[in-house]
């Protein structure tokens, strides 16, 4: 069985109590649409345990068949350098049709940030290399498509509606 | 599910259509790892297939030295649509003719379905198996086991090159 290989550290993104006692991890993709339908399925997830739930997003950006994944992850990790992580998340996912640079200038503004530092950033491909490192540890891990999910240290295969995540978030919670 | 070819096992040499005019032959790669991936079809419907996957991650397997080959009993034309629409940067043969016959001689083939297991093998740089693998039909291996292999063949690769 397919086991995170890079814990979750304080460097990840972690919403939710970060000594919460479950961990919802997902390697995702802005553009991909099953990331785009897991996104409100996650968010019903996270509703359902409340305070007992820590969610991690790591980037998985399929960068080859998604024209838009790299400079939406680089721009999200942007966003996360001034504290603004899980809003430009969201607005990503609430907007992936459409993520074109015009869009990423918009939602930067949107959250009060400087849409020409973000220019400047994807430019010098200042966050180029921490989304690499997600892509790199996602790879080890046997993350093996986009959501890929990690309930705790295990890879949760097949289906992963709300009732498949709930299920395995309590069946983990029984062993710990 | 077949029993596929294990590590210590000779690969046995194919020569297979890349391209409606081009054949590669498993002996022209000799001297470097080869990654093998049969996968029983193209045109599967999810984004994060596991041939998308593989081109994503091959400047990891290129680190390596390896070669990574897809294989299915998918037509010349049909990998060449394939290959493009998906943007893939590495050769996809075409085990059509006689159909599956590359997959049946490394024990990957469906019989039933008549299409190859989601099988794969790093092949050493003299021809010998080293490692494989194979996944239930439906669940994409991804490429942690075949990271590791890779690893385990380094050491000596790089050891020869000294």
């Amino acid at each position: 069985m397919a086991t995170l290989k890079v814990p979750v550290a304080p460097e990840d993104h972690i919403q939710g109590d970060p000594n919460a006692e479950l961990t919802l991890l997902e390697y995702g993709d802005y553009e991909c649409p099953h990331c785009g339908r897991a996104y409100g399925i996650v968010k019903q997830v996270q509703k359902q345990f409340g305070r007992r739930l820590r969610f991690v997003f790591r980037n998985f950006p399929l960068a080859q068949i998604h024209a838009h994944a790299q400079t939406a992850a680089e721009t999200a990790e942007f966003a996360g350098a001034h504290g603004r992580f899980w809003e430009m998340h969201d607005l990503l996912f609430e907007n992936q049709d459409r993520l074109g640079l015009p869009m990423l200038f918009a939602l930067t503004e949107e959250l009060g940030l400087d849409p020409q530092a973000l220019r400047d950033a994807l430019t010098a491909g200042e966050f180029e290399p921490r989304v690499r490192r997600d892509f790199l540890s996602s790879v080890r891990s046997g993350v093996n498509g986009t959501p890929t999910f990690f309930v705790g240290e295990h890879r949760h295969d097949g289906p992963w509606e709300f009732e498949d995540l709930v299920t395995a978030l309590e069946a983990r919670r029984a062993l710990v | 599910m077949a029993s596929i070819l294990e590590p210590g096992t000779p690969a046995p040499n194919f020569k297979l259509p890349v391209t409606p005019d081009q054949r590669l032959s498993l002996a022209e790669l000799k001297g470097q790892p080869v990654i093998l991936a049969f996968y029983p079809a193209d045109w599967s419907p999810v984004c994060g297939d596991q041939m998308a996957l593989y081109n994503e991650i091959l400047p990891e397997f290129q680190k390596y030295g390896a070669k990574l080959l897809g294989i299915s009993v998918d037509g010349v034309w049909c990998h060449a649509a394939f290959a493009k629409d998906r943007h893939l940067h590495f050769p996809l043969l075409a085990d059509f003719h006689p159909k599956g016959a590359v997959a049946q001689s490394y024990g990957a083939y469906r019989e039933d379905e008549r299409v190859s297991e989601r099988a794969l093998f790093v092949i050493d740089k003299n021809g010998t198996i080293s490692w494989s693998y194979c996944s239930p039909i439906a669940v994409n291996p991804g490429a942690d086991g075949i990271l590791e292999a890779l690893e385990e063949l380094a050491p000596r690769a790089e050891a020869s090159h000294r």
